[in-house]
């Protein structure tokens, strides 16, 4: 995770990123914004806490509302009301998301990203990746949408149980 | 001209492409022929909307007179806009709105590719974000492109349509004026040259695949990048400006 390395063994930051875990995504509420990766940098110093977010997308309807729950959690845990900063560079990333995040997003019903973005092939008709299912696990699925309920999601079908089901995209 | 002027210019021509498009798009939701595509349609119109509000609120910063991505999108009018004159037509049919979209995508995408590498940060980081949304649309609308123009005698005659009608308006988003040309010196904006001749690929390979004839480039529209629009800009405007000008300020 970035870190300024001056704050590193400032105590706040340490209670910021443990208030900051416990901040979900309003659509997808299994993931924190840190699982996300959504939260690129955590400071501390006189003024208070200073705090680095990276849009998902654009458009994400939910940026302004997590934004407003950061600010909520880092208040709540007695930091004082932060700073934030939103950056654009690099651009976040669905390689961001770790192993754990990903196997809550299975549990939760939703296909993880299928693979690391910066190794996707650039040509524009290049092959879809295989998804497995994250209900039964069969690889026999399908694309039923390249769009889903929100910007990061796509909308696939599983052959093998007949369920439908979302798939985060890998960007 | 002025550096930072012709940054702001440079800006509200990405931006306003984004924002009126983006306002077109939206205009299919609920409408749509299946509900996949209504959540696609709309989810290519909240991408285009969120790129407007970043270039628009740095223009805005850039021009440093107070305003901000708001007061541009909705308190000019049409002669201050100087988005594509691509972007404003109407949407038509499915098959119009269609190819609209993939030759509109396929420019974004390369565009976006070669801005990533801006000497202004500011700038490279929103294409460093755009480029991977106007690469996932492209695949969208390029996949479209030839299932309607591959498909039936019917959507194959209504996309070669959509294409010959369009095709005019594409010149005009290569064009190097004094904006261009002072922001290309300064690293800025890439050289369109090489963005033009990656688009033409785009466009011949997915056109190829799709069993629809190019239109040959000859005499072809511009005015965008000026202020020099037509009158269906008014209109989308009237739509889309209405309640904060009705109600200034108004909140929810
Ligand atoms: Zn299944």
């Amino acid at each position: 995770m970035v870190n300024a390395a001056a704050t590193l063994d400032d105590p706040r930051v340490v209670l910021a990123w443990e208030a900051l875990a416990g901040v979900m995504d309003p659509e997808v509420p299994v993931l924190s914004v840190v699982d996300l990766g959504i939260v690129r940098a955590v400071r501390a110093d006189a003024s208070g806490i200073a705090i680095d977010l990276t849009p998902t997308y654009t458009g994400c309807p939910a940026t302004a509302a997590i934004r407003l729950d950061v600010e909520n959690a880092i208040e709540a845990a007695g930091l004082g009301r932060p700073r934030i900063a939103l950056v654009n560079a690099p651009a976040w990333t669905t390689d961001w998301i770790g192993p754990d995040a990903r196997e809550k997003l299975r549990a939760y019903g939703i296909a993880p990203p299928a693979g690391k973005a910066s190794e996707l092939k650039a040509a524009l008709f290049a092959e879809d990746p295989v998804l497995a299912c994250p209900r039964c696990g069969s690889t026999d699925t399908r694309l039923t949408g390249r769009f889903g309920s929100t910007a990061c999601k796509s909308l696939h079908a599983c052959n093998a149980c007949a369920e439908p089901f979302e798939h985060f995209k890998c960007i | 001209m002025e550096r930072r002027a012709a940054l702001f210019e440079y800006l509200l021509r990405l931006g306003d492409s984004c924002l009126v498009l983006g306002h077109r798009v939206s205009e299919w939701c609920g409408h749509a022929p299946e509900l996949e595509e209504d959540i696609a349609l709309a989810n290519v119109a909240l991408d285009l909307t969120g790129q407007a509000d970043m270039l628009l609120g740095y223009a805005a910063r850039i021009e440093g007179k107070g305003r901000d991505a708001d007061a541009l999108a909705f308190l000019r009018d049409a002669w201050d806009f100087r988005n594509l004159l691509l972007c404003e037509r109407a949407n038509g049919d499915f098959a119009h709105t269609i190819v609209r979209q993939f030759l509109f995508d396929a420019w974004q995408a390369e565009l976006y590719a070669a801005l990533a590498r801006s000497t202004d940060a500011g700038l490279a980081g929103i294409a460093a974000k755009g480029v991977k949304e106007a690469q996932y649309h492209l695949r969208h609308s390029g996949e479209w492109v030839v299932r309607l123009g591959d498909g039936t005698d019917e959507s194959h005659a209504r996309a070669q349509a959509a294409l010959d009608e369009f095709w005019p308006f594409t010149g005009e988003m290569f064009e190097t004026d004094a904006v261009a040309t002072e922001l290309i010196a300064a690293g800025i904006a890439p050289d369109m040259t090489p963005v033009e001749a990656a688009w033409m690929r785009t466009v011949d390979d997915v056109l190829a695949q799709a069993t629809l004839a190019r239109p040959k480039s000859g005499w072809m529209q511009t005015g965008g990048s000026k202020g020099r629009h037509g009158e269906e800009l008014g209109h989308l405007l009237a739509t889309m400006q209405f309640l904060p000008r009705a109600y200034p300020g108004a909140k929810w």
